[in-house]
């Protein structure tokens, strides 16, 4: 337990943790401030200009469509050939005003209901995020400082030692994690009720949103342990951080367009970040757009394939088990030197 | 290698060695291939989590986390250990730190940062401290310090290994020593006892006139010294007592001006030993010192050389 508390005060008491978090909190903060800044709350006032600005929208299309339709006549009874003018320049009509929906130029507004689901994914990114580089960092640079080496001189049990420090990373990410996804259902919460709607919230919504953030906190902890764990394989934080780097660019970026050139079937269930969408929304649905699926009507529509969170919980739970097996292996076996 | 508790024991051997292999494989650092080892009675690696509260070390160069204080540093350790607070304090004290402990270890010079090495090793009061180089980058003052500090806690029962190049310091410090070459022992027992060993008794003679040491050769030897002939004096080997060689000379007509035996240092006896004694035009590389060819390395059992 004494192990545990000093690995919980060495991680607090880096400077890389402090700065990373803060940074992040930071990102967390401006994307609320850009929230509060963008959004408006919508009544008689905004309807009123919304209203105005459609009217004034169908009257300029209204001018314009009559200057074309006067343009084609003009051009018929000159008997000069353009084809772009339909046969009959009476077709050229301008759109009925209820076409123009008033809505359409309300200005932005922040719904809580429809709108904190996606919110809660750059939350969820940025604990990641954090959770990966201080994890890396954590262990990373006390390898590559010797720091690890006098812990083991003082606790010559590897594997305790390293599984400690994991430990108190994802108990210090988790302290971190949890307030900040509080915050951040408050102050969206807030940027609603002064900048949108929190009407129409159910518990089966709050329920949905709770679910959701525990899956982000989750993933927060995913992204830690497997950069820890990289970091602890290659002794060095650049392990981690180049391996995310070679990932990114080389393993999905580049896979990527060797997918689409080979016009494979459902590529992107080959890439990482659908699985990490999945995990966040529940569901994404890849759509093969070259198949046809005749219906009973005779539309063509594409094949679909469903990528789950259940999906996504495989591939972590393959991946964690891979990266720290061989983190805990190679503590086991390597000489420290 | 075996150390007696309470003994300082010097551990010598040229770069490459397998000084610090040693020392690494002892604390659980690296995996033996084979052989026993055993501390403070208990045999290691096996039972290294019971005996490591009581050994305190360091390993080759100083390493720290540069952003860190040498107080917080320290208050980890201690915290990792379970040693008590006040103790940091004591043992920043006690290696001249204490009046710097709250800068960040980047900022410290090698010779502070071994100092915090040391003390580092001397948290948890061990009852054996083992020191790879303490005394790299350390002043003169320093190096005098650690020499005091050594034999103090040696003399409060601590048994400390010491490995060192600086073998003047080892002579002083050193109640044993070990000294190895290629991984092999060369030499080991107290140091007084290893000097006897390779000591070659001679003694240096001068008389008043250079002209007469040829006279004084040729009596030398006819009374069964061995007498090597330098332009300014005779070297003497196989003398039991310097008087006998005054006596034999006086009957001669023959005047001492110096008769000194010539001691023998660790340093000499190290070149010797590990055949690394520097020849002017020669580069020596590191693998280049004496190879010990002993029985082949135990795989399992035994208790190695």
């Amino acid at each position: 337990m004494s192990l545990f508390r000093t690995e919980l005060r060495r991680l607090t008491k880096r400077r890389f943790t402090r700065w990373t978090t803060v940074g992040g909190l930071l990102v967390l903060a401006l994307v609320v401030v850009g929230l509060f800044i963008t959004n408006q709350k919508i009544g008689p006032e905004q309807w009123a200009e919304a209203k105005r600005s459609a009217d004034q929208s169908h009257a300029e299309q209204v001018r314009w469509v009559e200057q074309e339709r006067a343009n084609c006549e003009r051009a018929k009874a000159a008997g000069e050939n353009v084809d772009y003018y339909p046969a009959d320049c009476a077709e050229i009509a301008p759109p009925a005003r209820e076409d123009i929906r008033d809505e359409w130029y309300l200005p932005s507004t922040f719904i809580f209901k429809s709108s904190f689901q996606d919110m809660l994914i750059p939350l969820a990114a940025i604990l990641a995020m954090v959770g990966f580089v201080v994890g890396a960092s954590f262990v990373g640079a006390e390898w590559s400082t010797g720091g690890m080496m006098n812990l083991l001189l003082w606790r010559p049990k590897r594997l305790t030692v390293l599984l400690t420090k994991l430990g108190a990373l994802l108990t210090g990410l988790l302290a971190l994690a949890l307030p900040a996804s509080a915050a951040w259902f408050g102050s969206l919460w807030l940027v609603a009720n002064w900048r949108g709607s929190t009407e129409g919230m159910t518990s089966g919504t709050w329920q949905s949103f709770l679910l959701t953030g525990l899956r982000g906190i989750v993933l927060a902890l995913v992204a830690a342990t497997v950069g820890f764990a990289l970091a602890s394989l290659g002794r060095h934080t650049a392990m981690a951080l180049g391996g995310a780097v070679a990932v990114i660019v080389v393993g999905q970026g580049g896979l990527a367009i060797l997918l689409d050139m080979a016009q494979v079937r459902f590529g992107e269930a080959w890439l990482l970040p659908t699985y990490v969408y999945a995990w966040m929304t529940k569901t994404v649905t890849l759509e093969d757009w070259r198949s046809c699926n005749a219906s009973y009507t005779g539309e063509c529509n594409a094949a679909t394939l469903d990528i789950t969170w259940h999906h996504s919980s495989l591939l972590f739970t393959v991946g964690i088990a891979l990266f720290l097996g061989a983190a805990l292996w190679t503590m086991r076996r390597r000489d420290v030197t | 290698m075996r150390v007696e508790a309470g003994q300082v024991h010097g551990f010598l051997g040229p770069n490459g060695s397998g000084k610090t292999t040693t020392l690494r494989t002892l604390l659980g650092l690296i995996r033996p291939d084979g052989g026993r080892m055993s501390i403070l009675g208990h045999e290691v690696p096996a039972a290294l989590a019971e005996v490591a509260g009581q050994v305190g070390a360091i390993v080759e160069s100083p390493q720290f986390f540069p952003h860190f204080t040498a107080r917080d540093t320290l208050s980890l350790l201690a915290g990792a250990g379970e040693v008590p607070a006040q103790r940091v304090d004591e043992v920043l004290e006690l290696v001249g730190l204490s009046g710097r402990a709250n800068e960040r270890v980047k900022t410290y010079s090698l010779g502070m940062k071994q100092r915090l090495a040391v003390a580092s090793a001397l948290l948890k009061n061990p009852r054996l401290l083992i020191l790879d180089e303490p005394a790299n980058g350390l002043d003169p003052g320093g190096i005098r310090e650690m020499r005091t500090l050594m034999r103090n806690l040696a003399e409060s029962g601590m048994t400390v290994v010491l490995s060192s190049h600086i073998l003047g310091e080892i002579q002083l410090i050193c109640d044993s020593v070990t000294i190895i070459s290629l991984g092999r022992r060369v030499a080991f027992g107290p140091v007084e006892e290893v000097l006897a060993q390779h000591s070659s008794g001679a003694v240096r003679l001068r008389l008043d006139a250079v002209t007469d040491l040829p006279l004084a050769a040729t009596a030398l030897t006819r009374a069964g010294v061995r007498v090597t002939a330098n332009p300014d004096h005779l070297m003497l080997a196989g003398v039991d007592k310097p008087a006998t060689v005054t006596r034999l000379l006086a009957e001669q007509g023959l005047y001492v001006s110096e008769l000194t035996p010539v001691a023998v240092d660790l340093e000499s006896v190290f070149l010797d030993l590990t055949a690394t004694t520097p020849v002017p035009g020669q580069h020596r590389q590191v693998d280049q010192s004496v190879r010990v060819d002993g029985p082949p390395a135990p795989t399992g059992g035994g208790w190695g050389a």
